[in-house]
């Protein structure tokens, strides 16, 4: 019996993926929650092109012409800014979801190259405590561990709206990961499927947050950064809001930007790409004068070196990442095959952060596959990859003529696709139009 | 006693100069005039110290409170000692929206009324109201006591984790997987206790008590009509 082709057309609406997700929903009676970012294709840096030097621009000699890379944080109010060497940044990603030994990984690796980590829900831990020499902590609508002492121990404070993954929603860490370290930090019963809010607790509107705002400053005596981060939706308000409600640093989260764990109908459907989200926060900084004295911080699907330049050519102050530094730490990494196949994946394709079952010890709490990421190790990966986007990063401003990365512009830029010139504000590699330009 | 008067100094000043006080400081009596609404009065207090502001305040008083003693005579904005760790605040006025909001600790004691989201998220913090509070009160309150010597408004303790409601008057509505538990012997020793540590004359035996029932806990399909 062969099959005939003329009767196994496949149909647009329902093709085999669509149908078997209908009946995994039929079948399990939930939604689909899964780790890290959006898979749908959507316009981004890749996108972009940059314009080398040619007669008008005169480049930089590769490796012995210097191209700065330090980028200062929090100059608006903050007595003690934070003083990066490289502008990339670590994402907040919190101990719960990620094991202890990615969280001492990260923040050795920062403090070799001279960048910040960040907490994430449900506190500090001494570990990365002693590991970062910058470390940024989260407020987050949950409050779990939050303490007086932290915020005064820490570099900064960043006070989270949203991610990116999913603006508007709360986080989920599913009891499987609840260990009885992490339910003492979150101050949960262990097992349970937790459910982070979406809302903070004591605030609503932006005139509530610049009252929030001023607590925090005057509870750490406005000695520290205070940052606000928003998941991408409408970033041009959202950007004004937390200027004017007084933050030192916009911290924004396009929708490629990762998660632990969340609905997978979430990390899909809402929210906008990073391309038009950073264009639209920097056009919100110009037009209250802004850009600059208000530092912007650009994450969701930054990958390279590339992917820095184009963004600090966009008007970003630094990136920051999450997703790709836990790649750099083993994430998908193909070892221990057997075990993401227990999963029903394999190596590349892996998102399964929710289930604690982390093939390669960076998002889980077991003992057993924690041990899987020697910290030591870790740092090192993640060390040479931040290294390697910088001078990636460097490279690409060289050939621009640029002595420092943050004097890369738009002028630099064009994009390959009409979508992502009108999303970026650049021209149509080869003409001059910026579509939507007179729109905006 | 060292006095600062508020209508002559900043917040940042009062603040400044109660962070700056060395461990072993002899200047433990602070007298708080003039108030007159400011935001973020005393916050971040992580020492003993006995502070009473004479006058309403805005949001955040006692914000992060450590060990501190806060008295305000008056009422109060939104967040009244949010996020407190422990020591002791007193209201004796009313308290806006999300008094004690995400508490670790300590004791709340306000004693007039609260708003709407009185013990929101509260994960330790022991509160204790001496008239009624608002809706969604104790919403997502994770471990610690709530007790209420008047009315709570509707949808009281709304998705619950740990921590326990003691209501001694009327309860408009209970939210989702928040149910009325038996009121044991421990419970009214424990009520008694901390109605007596607050200083509010009332029989623990009138109170009822409610809790998590325990059913969201994990997800099921059979309970998407709760979420």
């Amino acid at each position: 019996m062969t099959i005939d082709p003329r009767n196994a057309r496949p149909s647009a609406a329902f093709p085999p993926n669509v149908i078997a997700e209908i009946q995994r929903a039929a079948d399990q009676g939930i939604y689909e929650i899964r780790g890290l970012g959006t898979k749908r294709r959507l316009p981004s840096f890749d996108d972009l092109l940059l314009l080398g030097a040619s007669i008008s621009r005169y480049p930089l000699e590769g490796y012995r012409e210097k191209c700065d890379t330090d980028v200062v944080l929090g100059t608006r109010f903050a007595a003690k800014p934070l003083e990066l060497k490289i502008p990339v940044t670590i994402a907040g990603m919190s101990f719960g979801s990620l094991s202890a030994a990615a969280k001492e990984s990260i923040g050795r690796a920062c403090t070799a190259v001279g960048t910040s980590s960040t907490t994430g829900d449900g506190g500090m831990t001494e570990e990365e405590r002693r590991a970062s020499k910058l470390l940024v902590y989260q407020v987050l609508p949950s409050r779990y561990g939050l303490n007086p002492r932290d915020l005064r121990r820490a570099d900064a404070i960043e006070v989270v709206i949203g991610q990116g993954a999913k603006p508007g929603g709360g986080g989920m860490l599913l009891g499987q990961k609840i260990s009885p370290r992490v339910a003492k930090m979150r101050t949960l019963p262990e097992g349970i499927d937790q459910r982070s809010a979406c809302r903070h607790p004591d605030w609503t509107g932006p005139d509530d947050l610049t009252i929030k705002i001023q607590e925090l400053r005057e509870i750490t005596d406005w000695q520290k950064p205070i940052y606000v981060k928003v998941g991408a939706s409408r970033p041009f308000f959202d950007t004004q809001l937390a200027v004017k409600a007084g933050a030192d640093v916009i911290v924004v989260d396009g929708m490629q930007g990762g998660t632990g764990a969340t609905q997978d109908v979430f990390i899909e459907h809402v929210g906008i790409p990073t391309l038009p989200a950073l264009r639209q926060a920097v056009d919100a900084l110009v037009d209250l004068d802004m850009h600059r004295k208000v530092q912007l911080i650009i994450s969701g699907g930054i990958r390279s070196g590339a992917d820095v330049a184009k963004a600090l050519a966009m008007g970003a102050d630094a990136v920051s990442i999450g997703s790709a530094a836990l790649m750099a730490l083993g994430c998908n990494r193909p070892v221990h095959v057997a075990d993401y196949e227990a999963l029903g994946t394999a190596p590349g394709h892996c998102h399964h952060c929710h289930t604690g079952r982390c093939p390669v010890g960076v998002t889980t709490q077991d003992p057993v596959l924690e041990k899987r990421l020697d910290p030591e190790q870790g740092a090192r990966w993640l060390r040479n990859y931040l290294s390697v986007m910088t001078l990636e990063a460097q490279t690409i401003a060289r050939a621009c003529g640029k002595t420092h990365v943050l004097n890369l512009e738009p002028e630099d830029l064009v994009a390959t696709t009409i979508e992502a010139a009108a999303m970026a504000g650049v021209p149509l590699a080869g003409t001059n139009w910026v579509p939507g330009r007179d729109l905006r | 006693m060292q006095t600062v008067d508020l209508s002559a100094e900043d917040v940042r000043a009062l603040n400044g100069r109660l962070h700056a006080l060395p461990a072993d400081t002899n200047e433990r009596a602070w007298r708080v005039v003039n108030p007159r609404g400011a935001h973020a009065v005393a916050v971040g207090l992580t020492q003993p110290l006995d502070i009473v502001v004479e006058g309403h305040v805005g949001y955040y008083c006692a914000g992060m409170n450590e060990a501190a003693s806060v008295v305000v005579r008056g009422h109060c904005g939104w967040g009244v000692a949010e996020n407190m760790m422990s020591g002791t605040v007193r209201v004796t006025g009313n308290a806006s929206q999300s008094a004690g909001a995400s508490g670790h600790g300590g004791l709340l004691v306000i004693e007039g009324d609260a708003g709407h989201r009185c013990g929101i998220s509260m994960k330790g913090i022991d509160i204790v109201v001496g008239g009624s509070i608002g809706a969604f009160s104790a919403f997502m309150a994770q471990a610690g006591n709530l007790v209420v010597c008047g009315d709570a408004g509707e949808n009281l303790g709304d998705s619950l984790y740990e921590a326990d409601i003691y209501v001694r008057g009327a309860v408009t509505s209970l939210g989702a997987d928040c149910v009325e538990k038996e009121m044991t012997v421990a419970d009214r020793e424990k009520v008694a206790a901390l109605l007596a540590r607050a200083g509010i004359a009332a029989d623990a035996a009138g109170f009822r008590r409610y809790g998590s029932a325990r059913q969201l806990y994990n997800f099921h399909v059979d309970h998407a009509d709760s979420y």
